[in-house]
């Protein structure tokens, strides 16, 4: 074996560097959480945690410049409708996109993967007239419909199922008297399940990440997603910071529950659509 | 490519009736129109909230389409006339490619150096990538509101550490290149060991005897990295620049919650950090309401965009073939 694979000490050392940067602004957050917000003025800096979390997220969710409470309870909502519809259509169209044959397929598949390429920015203006329109704004739809589909997750599928699902066997149940859409419910779909997974947990953490839209759409500070409320905390005029990293940390933690139990699958989720890519 | 197969069932065996029983018309229009079925809701999702809206901008950004108007008289190309001549939209640009250029060019080289140490035996592997993807899946708004204490003017541990090496506290905020480093930072925390990620991910599937023949020429680590992990990662490396070029010109949650208070939409009291996007948003709602000249700024985002995205391949195009040739 060639050295160049050896890990030496100097790999360790350096990849601990980096790990203690990666993971250390996460921590510091959940230590000022958990501190009083005199905290903040302290020299040194304080870097263990202290014993006021509890006061903090109880002043954070009395806290009516935030509704951190409707915020967290939305973007559940939100995030959990959208992950359910996406990998839902994700899958459907990627089968048909890989499996089935109809004409105009490739012209509506290139459609797609154009408007990947396009910035979310160039909508957000004709988007919120509509949403106008529907009288949706200040209200959950305006976030929820818009991304009930992604162009992703569809090339995504596509991808997937034109390796994982076997031909041979659509016709063998095709074959036995299935009509399609059995056929995807009894065969694509389990076949789909790994990578649908994958991309119902980057759904899932987008959409509970996204900032833009909602900012621009959910005005009501009464009705915001959880993001919208760390938003009105950080521009509050007076700021207590520690009930500002109360609320930070809180928002932060659904995103870092999933990652604990699902890593190992984002992580090949990302790998793989590397190499395809 | 796998050969795409008929999907149609193979044709009915010879039927002694001359019309094909119900079962098999069923059948035929089964095959023939439920693909349709499948990709519809889709495409109608897809219209109406994806491509109309892409198109109707344009629309839009000929018009005087000012909310407390009555009318949006059709004006034609003024609104993009007035942008080219307007300096704030000019200062925004020069911020988002400022912040642009101090963020990626250290990031991706920092990602191909931790993709290097992590494609090594490692014990622990997954605990590694786990340890340097963290950041990725962190909340962008919560990032944002923790760096921008982290580099705050008096309190903030990062003046608190340079004092330690003798630096005079950095007014982060109102200093327009310390704004630039600071965003530039958070979005290097963030996106790094992604990154590191998709270059390892190419960097396994390279052959190892590759790596063998050139260690029996004599050839050093380095060398190595250069002449044989460089080149064939370029494929890779010109799809992470135009994911970069595409994320990091569209900048909006990190220097928006940079800033907080009155004039955060504005980047600071200066516009130090407002992005393009910040702009568009400050055009096109709250305070000034003008769609049509926030639908302006978004087509020319996205003009910027493209013609950033379309220098960075033709230059790798042209570093690759320099390296290339040298092997």
């Amino acid at each position: 074996m060639s050295r160049i694979w050896s890990a030496g000490r100097l790999t360790y050392l350096a990849l601990t560097l980096t790990a203690f940067l990666s993971i250390f602004p996460i921590y510091w957050m959940f230590v000022v959480a958990s501190k009083t917000s005199d905290a903040m003025g302290q020299v040194p800096p304080p870097v263990t945690p202290g014993g006021n979390l509890g006061a903090n997220i109880a002043r954070l969710f009395e806290n009516t410049d935030a509704y951190f409470l409707t915020g967290l309870i939305n973007s559940a909502i939100v995030a959990g409708t959208v992950t359910v519809s996406v990998v839902f259509f994700s899958t459907l169209a990627g089968f048909a996109f890989a499996k089935l044959r109809f004409r105009g397929r490739n012209a509506l598949l290139l459609t797609i993967v154009a408007t990947m390429m396009v910035p979310t920015q160039l909508g957000v203006i004709p988007l919120y007239m509509l949403m106008t329109k529907l009288n949706w704004n200040d209200r959950l739809p305006a976030v929820i419909v818009p991304a009930l589909v992604t162009g992703f997750g569809v090339f995504m599928m596509r991808q997937y199922a034109g390796q994982a699902v076997s031909t041979e066997l659509i016709e063998a149940a095709r074959m036995d008297g299935c009509n399609t859409a059995r056929i995807y419910w009894n065969v694509v779909l389990p076949a789909l399940r790994p990578a649908a997974a994958v991309l119902g947990l980057l759904t899932f953490m987008t959409t509970w990440n996204d900032f833009l839209w909602p900012y621009a759409v959910l005005n009501d500070p009464e009705n915001p997603t959880v993001q919208l409320s760390l938003r009105a905390l950080s521009d509050g005029y007076y700021q207590d910071m520690s009930q500002v990293f109360t609320g930070t940390a809180i928002a932060t933690l659904p995103l870092l529950l999933v990652f604990v139990v699902f890593g190992r699958q984002i992580i090949g989720g990302i790998m793989e659509g590397a190499v395809k890519a | 490519m796998a050969v795409q197969l008929d999907a149609r069932p193979p044709v009915a065996p010879a039927h002694r009736t001359p019309r094909p029983s119900r079962v098999v018309r069923l059948s035929r229009f089964d095959t023939r129109y439920s693909p349709y079925l499948y990709i519809a809701p889709f495409f109608l999702l897809f219209g109406v909230f994806g491509i109309y809206p892409l198109i109707y901008t344009f629309w839009v950004s000929l018009h005087d389409w000012d909310l407390l108007g009555a009318e949006h008289p059709f004006i034609g190309f003024d609104n993009y006339t007035q942008l080219l001549a307007d300096p704030d939209f000019w200062h925004s640009v020069v911020n988002t490619l400022g912040i642009f250029v101090i963020s990626t060019v250290p990031q991706l080289l920092l990602a191909l150096w931790l993709a290097n140490l992590l494609n090594r035996q490692l014990r622990a592997r997954t605990t590694w990538r786990m340890a340097v993807l963290i950041p990725n899946v962190t909340s962008t708004a919560a990032v944002a509101i923790v760096f921008a204490v982290l580099f705050g003017r008096e309190f903030g541990m990062i003046n608190w550490l340079l004092d330690h090496v003798g630096i005079a506290a950095i007014d982060w905020k109102a200093n327009r290149l310390a704004a630039w480093t600071a965003i530039s930072t958070m979005v290097d925390w963030r996106w790094t060991g992604y990154n590191a990620l998709i270059f390892l991910a190419a960097m396994q599937s390279i052959p190892r005897d590759l790596y063998e023949s050139a260690s029996i020429d004599g050839a050093s680590r380095s060398r190595q990295f250069w002449s044989i992990t460089v080149p064939l990662l370029k494929p890779t490396i010109v799809f992470a620049v135009i994911i970069s070029t595409i994320g990091g010109l569209q900048l909006f949650t990190e220097p928006r919650l940079f800033n907080s208070g009155t004039n955060a939409i504005r980047g600071g009291p200066l516009r130090e950090s407002q992005t393009v996007t910040m702009y568009m948003f400050e055009n096109a709602f709250a305070p000034h309401y003008n769609f049509g000249y926030g639908s302006a700024i978004a087509w020319l985002l996205f003009a910027l965009i493209a013609v950033v995205a379309a220098i960075n391949v033709l230059l790798l195009r042209r570093l690759g073939g320099g390296v290339k040739g040298e092997n």
